[in-house]
């Protein structure tokens, strides 16, 4: 009886676990045939260089792609060095397991842990109607809104909210593997905290500093809930020239052919191909995130 | 015990880690250039008392110390007293080499950055002395732009000693310089050790006898993060006045 119920188990489980396994790497190389064979076709130089025309369905995608850059551009600018600080904090500064450092970790699980709409809405209500209204009550003419609408900046913002965790939790690594003798080195020929910090300690994470980053990116240039109402616009005839700007995305510009298109059939292949440019793109930085660890790692084991 | 010219002491020292006291009631007193070896049994302490001597143990969470350490006749643990400035003047070397990972030059060039030196012809003056005093500069002086982590483990710790040295520290503390370092390393550190003595106190930690034996003037034996026995390191190896100290160096235990 026992002996009959383990040789069934003995074919199941690995059955079926194998079946899974199967199924999950079958999924991805299904997703990523379709995108590639249905894309491929439309990508050329015109896809890449030139704006939409003829409500979508010809053209291309080069608005999307320059507003995509500038706002992942923005949001690493504020979102890379705010993460960044907050690691040092955690690591080198505050006292370990204390109260305050289990509130902010606590702070930092959830951020990782909401889901993307709710941090669009977030902007909605801070940045624009919070933010936006008071800056145009201290700088805008009487009567004219300025900040209070949707914008590359607050779009921007939002989106390092969001992606703060990833750097956060990069840089944390990064610094955790800085060996503790080279901190002890340096305190020994009379450095102080500070000077450790900036001298021993970060210049040993900038590995992990450049990872978060580039995860930070490529988890933020594939969200599109975050920009919904902060910034992204459905289709402008000019490019973004200032923070005050909205702009095209291309997240948001599949979202927009896949919802809203006249022409659903005229706006098939180009749909396919910008969603081929945006995975392409998430996979590049991704497999240069992991290249990066890979050699920090590499690094460490030698030190 | 002549306390009048001791250059750095400690007076009914007592350290706990949380609630294990690592140190118990150590007065010890080392004198001006001399070498001063500490030996005992692996957890007796002697790392622990070592890093009292310039505040490296008051960064490791839950620690607490109690009684006085005096260098030139001031508490430094006294209210006025800044650790940074106390780690200036005692410079210290690892059991584990840890040069950082930049070239040869900025690794010496570290400490007087720190201090605001930072014009390359003085800096350079400085390195080259430095690695002249910790017998290294012949072996480097035409790669001083190559990483610190290239050299062999013995040159990286001799290059530790020059960075320590650079920065003109009276007393230089040693744990285990040579423990991880092959017989002609450890050598060259032991002769170094004894060219050093003539500008600087040194305190120097070993499991080593023969090398307590051979470099140091004095020799403090530690028990159980208690203090044993310390006198003339000849006198110690050859007639201890302590049945512990007698059973250690004849290596009853340990
Ligand atoms: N950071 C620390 N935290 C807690 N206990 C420690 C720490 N460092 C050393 N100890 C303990 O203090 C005692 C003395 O250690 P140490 O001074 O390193 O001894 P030694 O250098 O003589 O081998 C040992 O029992 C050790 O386990
Ligand atoms: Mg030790």
């Amino acid at each position: 009886m026992l002996t009959l119920k383990k040789k069934i188990l003995g074919v199941a489980v690995p059955g079926l676990s194998g079946a899974a396994a199967f199924f999950s790497v079958a999924s991805v190389f299904i997703i990523l045939g379709i995108i590639f064979i249905g894309g491929i076709g439309n990508i050329s130089w015109e896809f890449v260089s030139q704006a939409p025309r003829e409500g979508m369905t010809e053209g291309g995608i080069f608005p999307a792609i320059v507003g995509t850059f500038w706002r992942v551009l923005l949001m690493s600018l504020v979102g890379v060095p705010i993460g960044t600080i907050t690691a040092i904090w955690m690591c080198e500064y505050a006292p370990q397991n204390s109260p305050i450092t289990r509130i902010v970790r606590f702070a930092v699980n959830t951020l990782a842990g909401i889901p993307a709409i709710v941090f669009g809405l977030f902007g909605l209500g801070f940045f624009i109607q919070f933010c936006g209204v008071e800056m145009d009550k201290m700088f805008a003419p009487e009567g004219v809104i300025q900040w209070a609408q949707p914008n590359i900046l607050w779009a921007s913002l939002t989106m390092s909210i969001l992606t703060l965790p990833v750097v956060i939790v990069s840089v944390e690594e990064a610094i955790r593997n800085v060996p503790q003798e080279l901190r002890e080195g340096s305190y020994a020929l009379g450095a102080t905290r500070l000077e450790t910090v900036l001298r021993v300690v970060l210049p040993n994470a900038v590995t992990g500093i450049l990872t978060g980053a580039i995860l930070a990116v490529s988890r933020g240039a594939g969200e599109v809930a975050p920009i919904l109402f902060t910034g992204a616009a459905y289709f402008l005839p000019h490019l973004p020239e200032g923070l005050t700007d909205q702009f095209m995305d291309l997240g948001y510009h599949i979202y927009i052919m896949t919802t809203q298109s006249a022409d659903v059939d005229g706006t098939k292949g180009v749909l396919f191909a910008t969603t081929l440019v945006l995975l392409t793109l998430t996979f590049a930085l991704n497999l240069a995130a992991i290249t990066l660890r890979y050699h920090l790692r590499k690094r460490m084991i030698q030190a | 015990m002549n306390n009048e010219s001791a250059k750095i002491e400690t007076r009914d020292l007592n350290l706990f880690y949380g609630t294990t006291q690592a140190l118990k009631s150590v007065s010890l007193s080392v004198q001006e250039r001399e070498v001063t070896a500490l030996i005992g049994p692996s957890g007796c302490g002697k790392s622990t008392w070592l890093r009292c001597l310039n505040r490296m143990n008051e960064m490791i969470p839950g620690v607490s110390i109690n009684g006085g350490v005096l260098l030139d006749g001031v508490d430094i643990y006294g209210k006025s007293v800044d650790a940074v400035e106390v780690r200036k003047r005692i410079g210290m070397i690892f059991q584990k080499s840890n040069p950082f990972p930049q070239s040869i030059f900025e690794n010496i060039a570290y400490g007087m950055r720190l201090q605001g030196i930072n014009k390359h012809a003085d800096l350079h003056v400085i390195v080259e002395r430095s690695l002249r005093r910790a017998a290294l500069w012949d072996e480097v002086k035409d790669v001083l732009k190559k990483s610190a982590l290239a050299l062999s483990g013995g040159q990286q710790q001799r290059l530790c000693i020059a960075r320590a040295l650079a920065v003109e520290p009276s007393v230089l503390l040693m744990d285990e310089p040579a423990s991880a370092l092959d017989p002609l390393s450890t050598s060259k550190i032991e002769d170094l050790i004894c060219e050093l003595k003539e500008s600087c106190t040194i305190v120097i930690v070993t499991h080593n006898m023969q090398q307590a034996a051979r470099v140091s003037d004095k020799t403090a034996f530690f028990f159980e993060g208690e203090l044993i026995e310390f006198g003339a390191t000849d006198i110690l190896f050859t007639a201890p006045t302590k049945r512990k100290t007698e059973d250690y160096i004849t290596g009853r235990f340990g």
